[in-house]
């Protein structure tokens, strides 16, 4: 589905990402798990185009897609969770949402499909992102990304700072959008959430992509965690 | 002439300079609130737009309603075109980088200024006003019996004056609505908000920016073809607009629109009325004045955000 070859990146003269592969299979939720700067966000800010690319190739369903500007990247049904959210925060629910809807055309019968799975939002539509809770603009992040109608879904850490209520919502989110047959890479920090949702493992270290296991031959002391994350 | 009438009248010409200074400084504010660029030849803009309508009227010649409303369309979209391309020659090229962007701006008003001054030459050339009648303003006066009406004399305006602070007042609110409303507003808004993420939900953002820089240059030119027949095109105008659009983005805030609206307002008045009743000069060093104290006490501006 998503594949990254040999994958170079960085920000201006500091490179972050080395040699780096990933693939991620459609309708299954890949973790990528790595300690604090190890380069999670750098990895799927260059799936997003967001980053120049000093080697290595892109390819979405055998597309190659790594010359693609930034801005056509979500046309081709990659829905992007930042981390922090990045939602327009000056602008309502409703606003957002919109532009999740433009990137692809989207109209009316998926918004009332995407608001369907946050009622909360319903609720909340013509709010400033602002002034949303927590719990609530991670809610707007994610039907955001939903708006897209994506084949591939990046969440970035969608968890951070979240009651566990809210930790339950996105959860259960992310496993609905695996049973439709989504790809979905998920940077989480949680043990325990990596391995109860995720079905395949990919570690990274210093911008170098390591093993890549399956999840249920993980168990909280694999070696592996402690290796890569040191828990 | 007593007080009263003189103030209103001072009040009306002050209206005059702060309708077209809004819709200047707010095509300043809206290139550096979604474009982070700091757009120093933008009072050449201005000058683009005044020198075009001298062309056009004149070769137009007759009749001079026809001169102008032809300019009021052309002159904007000259400009518009002109900033497009330094948009897609220079600028992009920078990468918007806010500080290269400032020294490039400045290569691009020379440019413009001396290709205005061979072009056009060194002289001011007047643009006749499509209709120009006197209109002559009441006061109210305590008479005899009570409250009476009179017309002082010397207390007049033009209908062309009205015109301008009509017109410059529509395009306002056409714009604050097109922004608020429409689906191009929109993604301007998000693009001003977060670039970034504005691109990852598909938003071809140096497309939007090549607009908005057009947009902007457009509403300066617009704001010159109205101000023409009262003040003269000359290839140096640029500058007293270009100074008078920065204290009010100061004083604003910068990147915040309204704050742009208010400042004009409150800067074009009291530029007015206090160069009626003092001088020009007093003024401007009002202006300087408030603009430091902002800067003291209210960086941010009038209606600005604090920033990180
Ligand atoms: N804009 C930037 N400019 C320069 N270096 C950056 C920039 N953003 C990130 N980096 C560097 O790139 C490396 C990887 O950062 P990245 O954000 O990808 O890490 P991460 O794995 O997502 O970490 P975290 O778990 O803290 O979110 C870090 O060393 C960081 O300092
Ligand atoms: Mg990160």
């Amino acid at each position: 589905m998503l594949k990254l070859a040999g994958v170079g990146a960085g920000y201006g003269p500091v490179q972050v990402l080395y040699d780096f592969d990933l693939e991620a299979r459609a309708g299954e939720v890949l973790c990528l798990l790595g300690r604090n700067g190890a380069g999670k966000t750098t990895t799927l800010k260059a799936i997003m185009g967001l980053l120049p690319l000093s080697g290595g190739t892109v390819t979405l369903n055998g597309a190659d897609i790594t010359a693609l500007p930034a801005h056509e990247v979500p046309k081709r049904g990659i829905g992007y969770v930042p981390q922090g959210r990045r939602l327009f925060s000056e602008l309502t629910v409703s606003e957002n949402i919109e532009i999740g809807l433009m990137a692809r055309g989207n109209g009316r019968a998926t918004r009332a499909r995407v608001l369907e799975m946050f009622p909360r939002l319903s609720e909340r539509l013509d709010q400033r992102a602002e002034t949303l809770s927590g719990g609530e603009q991670q809610m707007l992040a994610t039907a955001r990304a939903l708006c897209l109608e994506p084949s591939v879904l990046l969440l970035d850490e969608p968890t951070e700072g979240l009651q566990p209520s809210m930790i339950q919502l996105i959860r259960e989110t992310v496993e609905a959008m695996r049973a439709q047959g989504v790809a979905i890479v998920l940077v989480e920090q949680r043990i325990e959430a990596v391995l109860t949702l995720s079905d395949r493992v990919a570690f990274i270290e210093n911008g170098h992509s390591r093993e890549v296991v399956d999840t249920s031959d993980l168990t909280a002391a694999s070696p592996l965690l402690k290796k890569y994350v040191g828990v | 002439m007593e007080f009263g009438p003189h103030l209103l009248l001072a009040t009306l010409e002050g209206a005059v300079g702060a309708a077209v200074l809004a819709l200047t400084a707010l095509g300043l504010s809206l290139v550096f609130g979604v474009m982070r660029v700091v757009n120093v030849a933008h009072g050449e803009f201005y000058m683009l737009g005044a020198v075009v309508a001298w062309f056009v009227a004149s070769t137009l010649g007759s009749a001079p309603a026809t001169g102008f409303v032809a300019a009021l369309l052309i002159a904007p979209v000259c400009a518009a075109v002109v900033a497009m391309a330094a948009d897609r020659l220079v600028l992009k090229r920078l990468h918007y980088d806010p500080e290269a962007t400032i020294v490039a701006t400045i290569g691009i008003l020379y440019i413009m200024q001396q290709t205005a001054l061979m072009g056009f030459g060194p002289e001011a050339r007047p643009v006749a006003p499509p209709f120009n009648t006197r209109i002559a303003l009441p006061w109210v006066e305590w008479g005899e019996n009570g409250l009476a009406l009179f017309y002082p004399w010397g207390l007049s305006t033009t209908s062309y004056k009205l015109f301008v602070i009509a017109a410059a007042a529509a395009i306002l609110i056409g714009f604050a609505l097109f922004l608020s409303r429409s689906r191009f507003g929109l993604i301007m808004r998000a693009t001003q908000l977060d670039r970034e993420t504005a691109l990852a939900f598909g938003i071809p953002v140096e497309r939007v920016y090549s607009l908005v820089f057009g947009l902007g240059a457009a509403l300066a030119a617009f704001a010159a073809v109205l101000i023409v027949p009262i003040q003269q095109a000359h290839y140096l105008m640029g500058a007293d607009p270009l100074l008078l659009s920065f204290i009010v983005v100061i004083i604003g805030g910068l990147g915040s629109l309204r704050g742009t609206v208010v400042a004009a307002l409150l800067i074009g008045m009291s530029d007015g009325i206090i160069s009626v009743f003092f001088s020009p000069t007093l003024a401007k060093i009002l202006a300087t004045l408030l603009v430091a104290l902002v800067l003291v006490f209210r960086p941010q501006g009038l209606y600005g955000k604090k920033r990180a």
